[in-house]
């Protein structure tokens, strides 16, 4: 098919966006808008929505490059919640090293790390109240970490061993913990969103005082879900936080291909007339008071807020992935907002509240902690050596009763079993 | 458009030995370069040539336009090319796991499938989707399932599924030609060799295989015909995409005289050479690794039934993976592999 002209109008041209650096170039983030920490207002939490737009377009930052918090946003934490906040951030990396390595090794079959974007999940954590429902992606490890789940509970979902509660079903780092007020984690991209929204509404329906939070990377905030989720939280003013992790990238593809060329993730919340916060995702104080001031203004029946959390996926996107193929590799190095541990550690040493020598010693300590619970884990067994979980397990949970087809089907697995592995002997 | 006969015959093409994923890039180039309306679009398929490495090169050759990464929303990838198929263009549209194509799914079967149908005629959606499907990589829940039997039950849509190189590419091509959409799944477990469904016994690779013997250039296999991969007498086998393998390793292992076919397209199928195949051996197993319930085997085994009744000696029988989700750990207990493929050619050969 030829392109009909008409007259002498210009053809029609595709725009394909394309990100500024490739491998081997030079990176320069002179585009990135970065304004002075303490510079942004604080809207009361009860005001409208569109008192909160300009924020939508700024960026909320807490600490300046002398590495004090300021202005208007600074929650003012005292210096022992700084420290446990500190420590779960490097517990969160201390974690991911080590999986990262374990899939490596063979110990499981894949493993996702969230290095440089653990203020996006750590900070939230201790700003939310341990019983309000999170409803998270795949990389907010950090949430279970900074709510007291077991280590060893991780990692036996990671090895899907015999001690893993999901009983071996769900890939690597599809954590479920109710208990943990943690929503069980699907790879669907974007479900968890209008789920969210759901839970939300339901609380408020039946008069609760919990209010729900949910995460989304900026790649998915092109999928329906997504808009159908923010849809429902205006129109029923749902006591929801979503939550969007924008670290530049969804796998190989830049920001720009979920929209960013045009407008920042935070102004979605403009058309949809809620309130919106883009806050740096690096500095955690940041994201901590935006985290506390959408949780008080959703807990006051005030609405819903859309938190952009601007920062950089630092490591691949998983372990099956080698980010050096599409993006440069100074992009990490330069990051203009650095890495979230570093700045928060700087600030305690600033306040007087932390040196270099408890830093290197709580590594220390945090890297035996990450190991000992491997090891314990490794106890329960790690993926591919063995068949950790009774065949039936497979058929259970499929329904709440097994129906016939799954009751033969069952039978015929534990058959095969015997066949095929003779040396195992529970069925 | 209408599309001329392949241009050579070919035995007297120069050939190349390919892995799948080679085959179905050949396939994509060749057609992106025979036809200008030819256009490939999905989630990281541009800049990296996606996360199977399926597009590699083919934005650097054919331009960012006519190969380009796409928001990661899949209503909005389908939908978007029905729009580009109502304007005359041919998109073959990525869907990164089959499991991600239900966001998808309304664009798929209430807009795409019936265009022609809703429109006399005056619109068509002449798209092929391309979908990496089934198990045995240790994807979890999320990146195993095949789902293909859900597309077959919508009317106006095509299920196309390649069980090697050669096939591959000739099928894709057809599709891509195809004025009508089709769904093409690609089994990802055998992206880079052949399986016997052994997770711990290895096959040799395509580099040694017959079918990895690819013409070079423009040819295409119809949709709708089945390919006989062995003859026999004994039983005939009905199987699709990664399953053609382990059936035939299966049966060769059991040293049975099997008439193995790979149905290569669901729909339309290939129901002459299936019937008259049930009809010469008067037995029928059907394997395939998708849930068993309303699976695409109640279809075959339906049709078998009321079109070779006088001629069987056995009941059918249907070997598929159980009616649960993929499980991570358990992923070879819940393959349908030599175990439950030869309980079933037991059964067959002393009925
Ligand atoms: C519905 C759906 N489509 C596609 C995928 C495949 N996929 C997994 S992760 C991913 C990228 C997500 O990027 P983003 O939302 O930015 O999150 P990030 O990984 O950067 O944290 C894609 C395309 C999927 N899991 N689900």
């Amino acid at each position: 098919m030829t392109a009909k002209s008409r007259g002498n109008l210009p053809p029609l041209s595709l725009h394909v966006p394309e990100p500024k650096f490739r491998p081997g170039d030079v990176v320069d983030y002179s585009h990135i808008q970065i304004p002075p920490a303490g510079a942004q207002a604080r809207p009361d939490e009860q005001c409208t929505a569109s008192d909160t737009h300009p924020l939508c377009l700024d960026l909320v930052r807490v600490l300046g490059e002398d590495h004090r918090a300021v202005g208007p946003w600074d929650p003012k934490l005292d210096a022992e919640t700084l420290r446990r906040m500190l420590r779960t951030m490097a517990l969160t990396r201390a974690f991911d090293d080590r999986m990262y390595r374990g899939q490596r090794q063979g110990k499981t079959s894949f493993y996702m790390k969230c290095t440089g974007e653990e203020a996006t999940s750590v900070a939230p954590a201790m700003a939310l109240a341990a019983d309000d429902m999170v409803f998270p992606s795949y990389r907010q490890q950090g949430i279970l970490i900074s709510r007291g789940y077991p280590l060893v509970e991780m990692i036996n979902q990671i090895y899907s061993n015999r001690a893993d509660k999901l009983k071996g079903r769900q890939l690597p780092i599809m954590y479920s913990a109710r208990d943990y007020g943690f929503f069980t984690i699907s790879g669907n991209l974007a479900t968890q969103y209008p789920q969210a929204v759901g839970w939300a509404m339901a609380s408020a329906i039946k008069g609760d005082t919990r209010i729900a939070a949910t995460w989304i990377g900026e790649g998915s905030t092109a999928e329906g879900d997504f808009h159908s989720a923010m849809t429902f939280a205006a129109v029923y003013n749902a006591p929801v936080i979503f939550n969007v992790v924008n670290n530049q990238w969804a796998i190989s593809s830049f920001s720009g291909f979920a929209g960013a060329e045009r407008a920042t993730f935070a102004a979605r919340a403009i058309g949809y007339g809620i309130a919106g916060i883009r806050v740096d995702g690096n500095d955690p104080l940041a994201v901590y008071a935006a985290t506390e001031w959408a949780a008080n203004r959703a807990r006051s029946n005030a609405g819903p807020t859309l938190i952009e959390h601007f920062t950089y996926r630092a490591e691949g996107h998983s372990t099956s992935d080698d980010p050096a193929q599409y993006r440069s590799a100074q992009e990490r190095e330069e990051w203009p907002l650095g890495d979230p541990i570093n700045r928060l550690k700087q600030h305690l040493i600033a306040l007087g509240e932390w040196s270099e020598e408890q830093q290197a010693a709580m590594d220390r300590e945090l890297v035996d902690q990450v190991k000992s619970a491997t090891k314990e884990a490794e106890k329960n067994g790690i993926l591919g050596h063995g068949l950790h979980h009774p065949f039936h397990t497979m058929f259970e949970d499929v329904f709440e009763e097994l129906p016939w087809n799954l009751k033969e089907q069952s039978e015929q697995a534990i058959r095969e079993r015997r066949i095929k592995w003779p040396e195992w002997k529970d069925a | 458009m209408t599309y001329e006969e392949s241009p050579v015959s070919l035995s007297e093409a120069p050939t190349r030995r390919l892995n799948m994923i080679e085959a179905i890039n050949d396939a994509l180039d060749i057609m992106m370069e025979r036809d200008p309306n030819v256009v490939v679009m999905g989630e990281d398929v541009g800049y990296f040539g996606g996360v199977f490495r399926a597009t590699a090169g083919l934005q650097k050759k054919h331009g960012k336009t006519r190969v380009f990464d796409t928001p990661i929303s899949e209503c909005g990838i389908i939908g978007v090319a029905v729009g580009m198929g109502a304007y005359g263009l041919r998109p073959v549209p990525e869907i990164q796991f089959a499991d991600y194509i239900y966001p998808g799914l309304d664009q798929l079967v209430s807009e795409a499938a019936r265009l022609r149908y809703r429109s006399a005629g005056e619109f068509i959606a002449p798209m092929t989707v391309r979908s990496p499907f089934g198990g045995g990589i240790f994807g979890g829940q999320t990146h195993s399932q095949s789902p293909e039997a859900m597309f077959t039950h919508v009317a106006g849509l095509k299920t196309v599924v390649p069980s090697n190189p050669h096939d591959a590419k000739g099928l894709l091509i057809a599709a891509i030609e195809d004025n009508d959409p089709v769904i093409f799944f690609e089994p990802k477990r055998i992206y880079n060799g052949p399986f016997n469904g052994y997770y711990d016994k290895p096959v040799e690779p395509w580099s040694r295989h017959a079918d990895s013997v690819v013409p070079e250039g423009y040819y295409s296999i119809p949709l709708g015909k089945a390919r006989i991969v062995r003859p026999g007498n004994a039983f005939t086998v009905l199987a699709y995409g990664t399953m053609v393998h382990v059936a035939a390793a299966v049966c060769a292992e059991k040293g049975v005289d099997a008439e193995i076919i790979d149905l290569r397209t669901l729909v339309p199928l290939d129901i002459e050479t299936v019937e008259k195949s049930v009809e010469k051996t008067g037995k029928c197993l059907i394997v395939h690794e998708a849930t068993r319930t309303s699976g695409f085997g109640a279809e075959l085994s339906a049709l078998v039934q009321e079109r070779c009744f006088y001629h069987l000696e056995a009941p059918i029988e249907r070997v598929t993976g159980f009616d649960t989700p993929y499980p991570h750990s358990l992923e070879w207990a819940y393959f349908p592999g030599p175990v439950r493929i030869g309980e079933a050619i037991d059964r067959l050969t002393k009925a």
